[in-house]
This record gives C-alpha cells, sequence and structure tokens, in this order.
C-alpha cells in the first residue's frame, strides 16, 4: 500500500486538532460560569456560590492545563507538515496566531494566578475581577484562533505576490466574512459545553444526595441557561449556514447532499451519498425544506456538488452525516432543555431521577457535537486550505514523505493516550471528591502553587493509597 | 520610509528567547537527566521541588520564541520543522510526557517510580533533540527556492549525535551547578562531587565540536581563519568562565557555579550566532531573506513590547518568592 503523506497529515492535523479543542470548548464556558458563580457570591455572600466557584475552579485548572500541554503541539503543526502554507501565509497567520499567544502570557503570568490561588488571600472584590478578566481573556485566545481558521475560509485583506500572502487590510483580514457567525457559533457552542458538563455532574451529585443546596442552584441556573442558549444556537448556525451558502456554496450543497443545482430543494434526513456515481443512494426527504432553510423561501435555488468538478469536491459522506449528528445532538440538547421547563413544576427537576441520569449520559454530547460541527466545516472546504487560492496539496511540506508522516501519527495518538488517560483519571478523581470544605481535604501537594502549572490548583491525590477524605 | 530595521529587532527578540529559553529550561531539563543518578529519593524530591514553581515558566520562553518565529522569519520556521520533522516529534514527546510526570508525581505515591522514569527519560530526548538542533544549524540545511529538500534523516549525522550528547551535558552541568545553589547537605555534596565531571565531559564536547565544525561548514571555516581575529574573544571567555566554574567548585562557593556556567553558555551561543551571522538558514539565507513583510513584523511587535517586560516582570518575581535553599521533607507552600 501506498502511503500518502497528504492524506496521513490531514488526519494528524484532525486529530491533534480535535483532541486538542475538546478542551479550551469546555474552559471558555466554564471561565464565564466561574466568574458568574464568584459575582453570585460577591452579591449575597451566600457560601453555597463559593462551594461552587472553588470547586468548578479546581476542574478548570486541570482542564486549562491539559489544553495549554495539547496546544503547544498545535503551534509545530503548521511548519512540520504544512510549511509551504505557513510560509505563503505567515505575514497574516504569524502575527496573528502569536497574538494569541500574547494574550494568553498575559492572563497566566497575572490574573489566572489570582484567580486559582488568591482566594482569601486578596479582596472578594480583586478575585472576582481576576475571574471576569481570566473570561474575556479565554475569549480573546478564541477571537484570534477562530479569526486565522475563518480567514482560510473566507480569505480577505490581502493580495497574492509571489506565492505570499500580503496583508493589504488588517481590519478586513481579520474580520473577514465568516469570522463573526463561527466566533458566535463557537462562543454559544462554548458556553452550551460548559452548562451540560455542569448540569450533568450536578444531577451526578444530586443522585447521590451529595450537597443539595449547592448543587441544586447550579443545575436550576444551567437548565435556564441552555433554555435560552440551545434554541439561540440553532438560530445563530442557520444565519452561519447562509454565510456558507454565500462563500462556500459546494459546503452546503454537500451538507444537503444535493449533487445537482435545482430549485424546490428536499431536506434530506437519510441519504448514502456516492461519490463516483455523483448521486444518492436511498434518500429519504422532506419537500422543499432545504430550499426554506437556506434561502427562506419555498421554492429558492440551492447550487449543486456538480458545480465543482469532481477534483475539487469535498468528501460528501463525511460532510453529510457529521453534520447531521451536529444538528441530531442540538435538537436533543433543545428537547432536554424544554423538558427541563415542564419539569420544574414542583421541582421535579432535583428529584427526577431519569432526567438526573440523562442529563449525566449528555455530558459528553456537546463535544460530540463540537467535534462534528469542526469535521463539517473543515472537510466541506476540501480540497481548499486557503478557500479557492490554495489546495491542500499545495499547502503541504514538499520533503514529507509518507512514512515519516504515519510515523508521527502514530506516536502522537500513543502520546495523547497516555495524557488523555491520565488527565481524565485525574479528573474523575477531582470531580468525586466534590465540594468539601477546605480543612476536609487532605492535601499530598508539597510542591508550589503557581500559575504557570495550572494543575496545582487541584490539590487532589493521584492514586488510592493517600485516603482523599480523611476526616 | 523604513527608519529602523525591524528584522534585527526581532532577530534580537528571538535571540533573547533561544538563549533566556535554553538557560532556564536548562537547568531543570539538567535536573531530569542526572534524576537517574540521585544519591536518593530526598535527592529526588529536593531536586524536583527546587524547580516546581518556576520550570512550566521556563517553557514560556520557548512558545514565544516558535510563535515569534513564524510571524518574523517564517523561513525559519517553514524549513527548520520540515528538516527536522522527527527530531521535532522526539522532543514534543519528550517534553510533553515530562510535564505531565512532573505534575502527577507530586500526587502520586504507588506510581512514583513510573513517574520518574517518565520525567528522566523525557528531560533526556528533549535535550538531545534540541542539542541535535544546534548541531543541525551549524551543518546548515539543503534547501531549493525557499524550501527544504533534504531527506528526513539529514540532521542525524555523527556530528549532530555529538552536539546532542554534548547538550545534555550542557544541561547537567546547569542542573548539578543549580543544585549546589539551591540544595545542602549530602545532596549538595553529590552535586558538587559530579560538576566537575560534568564540566570535563562538556569541555571534552566543546573541543570536538570546535576542531570540527569548520569542517563541517566551509563558511565557518572562513570567519574562524579569515580576517576577523576578534572573534576568538568568545571561545576564550567561555573557557574563561569554565575555569571559574571549576575553581569555584573547589573553593565550595555556592552561587557562582552556577552563575559561572550561565557565563560559559553565553559566551558560546554568542560565538555560534557569530560564526553563522547574518545567515539564519545556514547555508542560503539571511535573516533579511527569512523576514516577513514589515508590516507583518510591525503588528505583532507592538504586542511583543507590552508582553515581554510583563513576563521578564512575572519571572523576576516568582524567582525572588522562591529564593533560598529547598530542604529535605519541606516544599514550597
Amino acid at each position: 500500500m501506498e502511503l500518502d503523506p497528504l492524506v496521513l497529515s490531514r488526519i494528524q492535523f484532525a486529530f491533534v486538532v480535535s483532541f486538542h479543542a475538546i478542551f479550551p470548548v469546555f474552559t471558555i464556558g466554564l471561565a464565564s460560569y466561574i466568574a458568574l458563580l464568584q459575582g453570585l457570591f460577591f452579591k449575597t455572600q451566600n457560601p453555597a456560590w463559593d462551594r461552587l466557584a472553588l470547586f468548578w475552579t479546581k476542574v478548570f485548572a486541570v482542564v486549562f492545563g491539559m489544553g495549554v500541554v495539547s496546544g503547544v503541539v498545535m503551534s509545530f503543526q503548521f511548519g512540520t507538515n504544512w510549511s509551504n502554507f505557513s510560509l505563503a501565509a505567515s505575514n497574516f497567520i504569524g502575527p496573528v496566531l502569536s497574538y494569541e499567544v500574547v494574550t494568553a502570557f498575559f492572563l497566566e503570568a497575572a490574573f489566572l494566578g489570582i484567580l486559582l490561588f488568591g482566594r482569601g488571600k486578596v479582596p472578594q472584590g480583586i478575585h472576582l475581577m481576576a475571574a471576569t478578566i481570566v473570561a474575556i481573556g479565554t475569549f480573546i485566545s478564541a477571537f484570534w484562533i477562530l479569526s486565522a481558521n475563518s480567514w482560510m475560509h473566507t480569505p480577505a485583506g490581502v493580495e497574492l505576490i509571489d506565492n505570499r500572502f500580503h496583508v493589504t487590510s488588517w481590519r478586513e483580514a481579520i474580520f473577514n466574512p465568516s469570522f463573526p457567525y463561527r466566533f458566535s457559533h463557537m462562543a454559544i457552542a462554548s458556553f452550551i459545553t460548559g452548562g451540560f458538563v455542569v448540569a450533568g455532574v450536578s444531577a451526578w451529585f444530586l443522585l447521590r444526595g451529595r450537597d443539595p443546596e449547592a448543587n441544586r442552584r447550579a443545575l436550576s441556573m444551567c437548565l435556564w441557561l441552555l433554555l435560552f442558549l440551545t434554541p439561540l444556537q440553532a438560530v445563530v448556525g442557520d444565519f452561519h449556514g447562509v454565510n456558507t451558502l454565500e462563500y462556500q456554496p459546494t459546503k452546503v450543497a454537500a451538507i444537503e447532499g444535493h449533487w445537482e443545482t435545482a430549485t424546490n430543494v428536499p431536506l434530506l434526513l437519510f441519504a448514502l451519498p456516492d461519490q463516483e456515481a455523483q448521486e444518492n443512494r436511498f434518500a429519504v426527504g422532506i419537500p422543499n425544506l432545504a430550499s426554506l432553510i437556506l434561502t427562506h423561501s419555498i421554492d429558492g435555488e440551492i447550487p449543486g456538488i456538480s458545480e465543482a468538478p469532481p477534483e475539487e469536491q469535498p468528501p460528501v459522506m463525511i460532510v453529510f452525516w457529521a453534520f447531521r449528528v451536529m444538528v441530531g445532538i442540538g435538537l436533543l440538547m433543545i428537547a432536554t432543555a424544554f423538558t427541563g421547563l415542564i419539569l420544574r413544576r414542583k421541582d421535579r427537576i432535583y428529584e427526577n431521577r431519569l432526567f438526573l441520569k440523562t442529563l449525566v449520559g449528555m455530558i459528553s454530547l456537546p463535544f460530540i457535537a463540537v467535534l462534528a460541527g469542526w469535521i463539517v466545516t473543515e472537510s466541506g472546504r476540501a480540497p481548499w486550505l486557503v478557500y479557492g487560492i490554495m489546495s491542500h496539496a499545495d499547502g503541504i511540506t514538499p520533503s514529507l514523505t509518507g512514512w515519516m508522516a504515519l510515523f508521527t501519527l502514530i506516536g502522537y495518538v500513543l502520546v495523547y493516550a497516555v495524557v488523555f488517560y491520565a488527565g481524565v483519571y485525574y479528573l474523575t478523581r477531582v470531580v468525586r471528591n466534590g465540594m468539601l470544605p477546605a480543612h476536609e481535604h487532605a492535601s499530598v501537594d508539597r510542591d508550589a502553587d503557581r500559575p504557570k502549572r495550572p494543575l496545582s490548583a487541584a490539590h487532589t491525590p493521584f492514586d488510592d493509597d493517600v485516603d482523599p477524605v480523611r476526616s | 520610509m523604513e527608519t529602523f530595521d525591524l528584522s534585527i529587532i526581532w532577530a534580537v527578540i528571538i535571540g533573547f528567547s533561544v538563549i533566556m529559553y535554553v538557560l532556564m529550561d536548562g537547568f531543570d531539563l539538567g535536573l531530569g537527566i542526572l534524576f537517574p543518578f540521585a544519591p536518593d529519593e530526598d535527592a529526588r524530591d529536593v531536586m524536583m521541588n527546587s524547580v516546581a514553581p518556576v520550570w512550566d515558566g521556563n517553557e514560556t520562553w520557548l512558545v514565544l520564541g516558535g510563535a515569534g518565529l513564524l510571524a518574523a522569519f517564517p523561513l525559519v520556521y517553514s524549513i527548520f520543522l520540515p528538516a527536522l520533522y522527527i527530531g521535532v516529534f522526539l522532543m514534543l514527546a519528550g517534553l510533553i510526557f515530562r510535564g505531565v510526570a512532573f505534575e502527577l508525581r507530586f500526587k502520586s505515591r504507588r506510581n512514583r517510580h513510573w513517574w520518574n522514569r517518565a520525567f528522566s527519560w523525557g528531560s533526556a530526548i528533549a535535550a538531545f533533540a534540541q542539542g541535535v538542533v544546534v548541531g543541525a544549524y551549524i551543518q546548515g540545511f539543503q534547501t531549493e527556492d525557499f524550501v527544504y529538500t533534504g531527506g528526513a534523516f539529514d540532521w542525524l549525522t555523527p556530528f549532530t549525535v555529538v552536539t546532542g550528547l554534548g547538550l545534555m551535558a550542557g544541561y547537567a552541568l546547569l542542573g548539578s551547578t543549580w543544585l549546589i545553589l539551591k540544595s545542602e547537605g549530602h545532596i549538595q555534596d553529590w552535586a558538587y562531587k559530579i560538576t566537575p565531571m560534568l564540566l570535563g565531559i562538556v569541555l571534552v564536547v566543546f573541543a570536538i565540536v570546535s576542531i570540527w565544525t569548520p569542517f563541517v561548514n566551509q563558511v565557518v571555516w572562513e570567519r574562524w581563519f579569515g580576517n576577523l581575529r576578534l572573534i576568538w574573544i568568545f571561545p576564550a571567555m567561555a573557557l574563561f568562565f569554565a575555569f571559574l566554574v571549576f575553581r569555584s567548585v573547589k573553593q565550595r562557593r555556592e552561587s557562582y557555579p552556577f552563575l559561572a556556567t550561565i557565563g560559559i553558555y553565553v559566551f558560546t551561543y554568542l560565538g555560534l550566532i557569530v560564526s553563522q551571522w547574518p545567515m539564519i538558514v545556514p547555508p542560503n539565507y539571511t535573516l533579511w531573506d527569512a523576514a516577513s513583510a514589515p508590516g507583518s513584523q510591525l503588528f505583532l511587535l507592538i504586542g511583543m513590547l507590552f508582553v515581554i517586560p510583563v513576563i521578564l516582570m512575572y519571572t523576576a518575581w516568582t524567582y525572588w518568592v522562591f529564593r533560598g535553599k529547598v530542604r529535605v521533607g519541606e516544599g514550597y507552600h
């Protein structure tokens, strides 16, 4: 079998970036939640808010640490596997990605430390301010990364001279056409992810009758938030789709599974797209609905995949089904949020065990939805790296051979398997320890609390021989 | 319209980041390399505790230098990383295992020996890979039309293996002199004992590399044996500092060995830079060839001028807070 460095590099990038994305997606939402909890504590002085904030700050510390570790690898991927792209696009993506690093360093040096270790040592107001700035900072980080990514989808503000992009307008390049939609969609996704994780963990505690006062408050808050955000996300997603239709019509055609340009297009619920034959098998759909959703008119015309020549078409099967996974989970989330609203009568959300168990089971779903969404948008632009200008094949490192790419792909999978296993195992322990008052913790830490080492804020032993609950 | 040369400013920033990284991550990687040879588990605890508050901040400079390269000298980024492909992976894997081991060793009893192993192996591999990068930089890269055209293992030659082992010894020396500074009693005795030996290895490698380099790279040969006699001051100063290390260890002075080791590094580094200057991707491209557009360099420079002072202040403050000796059975709280 011939090893194709292009395919292997794409798999490697997809793997590394997916693995990394899990962490920031969660921490962005969680940071805002912690700031909110600190704010509520500051205002009401109710210790339940403080307990919740302390607990979630520990979780935040571990997840943030794992995000940083996996992020370091990302910053080398562009050069190792996509050196032609890096060189060509460096005038824009270089400074933009570096600004993300600059933002992160500012945060770590000053405010993360106060958030993680300042409890009881600095005035409450300062602590609240640090939490707020960390929350804002996570958005600024996301801002830069999504700007670079969006620019690759909808390049703007640059001109190509001698195979190098030169920035003609920083404003147009940074705020490129797809950026506002991608950023809003992703920001809401982060809040929803944080909301479902907090709701799920609170439900897990409630099922065991642990700290019901604080966990009821947390669950109730999350469900209000989700009731508002899950439908909003559907609306924002729709706007994002309309924007994509304008700039990347082939991607939308692949999402819908429509090969030929047509009017009165049905919304396909099920199909097996056949790339070779350029048609679907077993298509089941609702008449006219796709036209209505995308053009907001019942007989709107939607361009088909075949508008692009076969070598410029994305892998339709992947895009089509990843989109359905994302939307399917989204609908499930909306249904869950509304079920929560109904169960609020007579406080059944806190007692209905089936509902609580469902929430526990849903902890992993927002992550799957986010990854599926990224697969849609990234596979959907294939074969383009910089849309319409530079293809994956143009951007790859010329000296890269198949076995080199295979070697590092296997290597990263192994490294991340160990890191992920250790990290998730440790995170589970932090969560199981729960919201114990600080003096009931037996800390095995003998190390220094530094914001550059967020894990040191968790204060939880890694293995069983030190009893975590020595009371 | 250019009133000052942005590429020079960026070369200074990145050059500064690199030496900061080498010095600061150097001593904690060095402790990782010395880890398996430590006299007992107490010594290992002290070694770890002595770098615990600072090690992660030390790697800040690696990320800063890497990100800065993509923005300011993208050609370096897009030639070095493909050329060193496998080596970069090994370095990253080493640094990740080491980082995770560092954090989880503290929180673990039963599994501690596994984290010990991950810590020392990760440190050793990362140090070796970085030494190989230095060797590969001296060797130069096969390029054509701004693209790397060499093979997967051009970076792995007898010469680069020597520089790799050399940097391992050099980091171990930084580690042992750091330990002299931060420990006491039998642990400090051990550090005093191994330092001259490590210094000896470093000097041997130093000599081998110095003699070998002109044969590996013609440009370097001309630079050293041409008209520029002043250049010999750098190796002379490095040797002088090596002598200081040796003497201060003999006199059992606590802080001099570490400071003098820094001197060895600084002058070796400067010597390395002047042998290639202004080539940044030897043998074909200068730093001006490798530069990004001036507008892009300027755009990021503004952010850097804010963040670098903050990082320096934060770093200085951290080292100040955690100054002094680390004792057995006692960590920082």
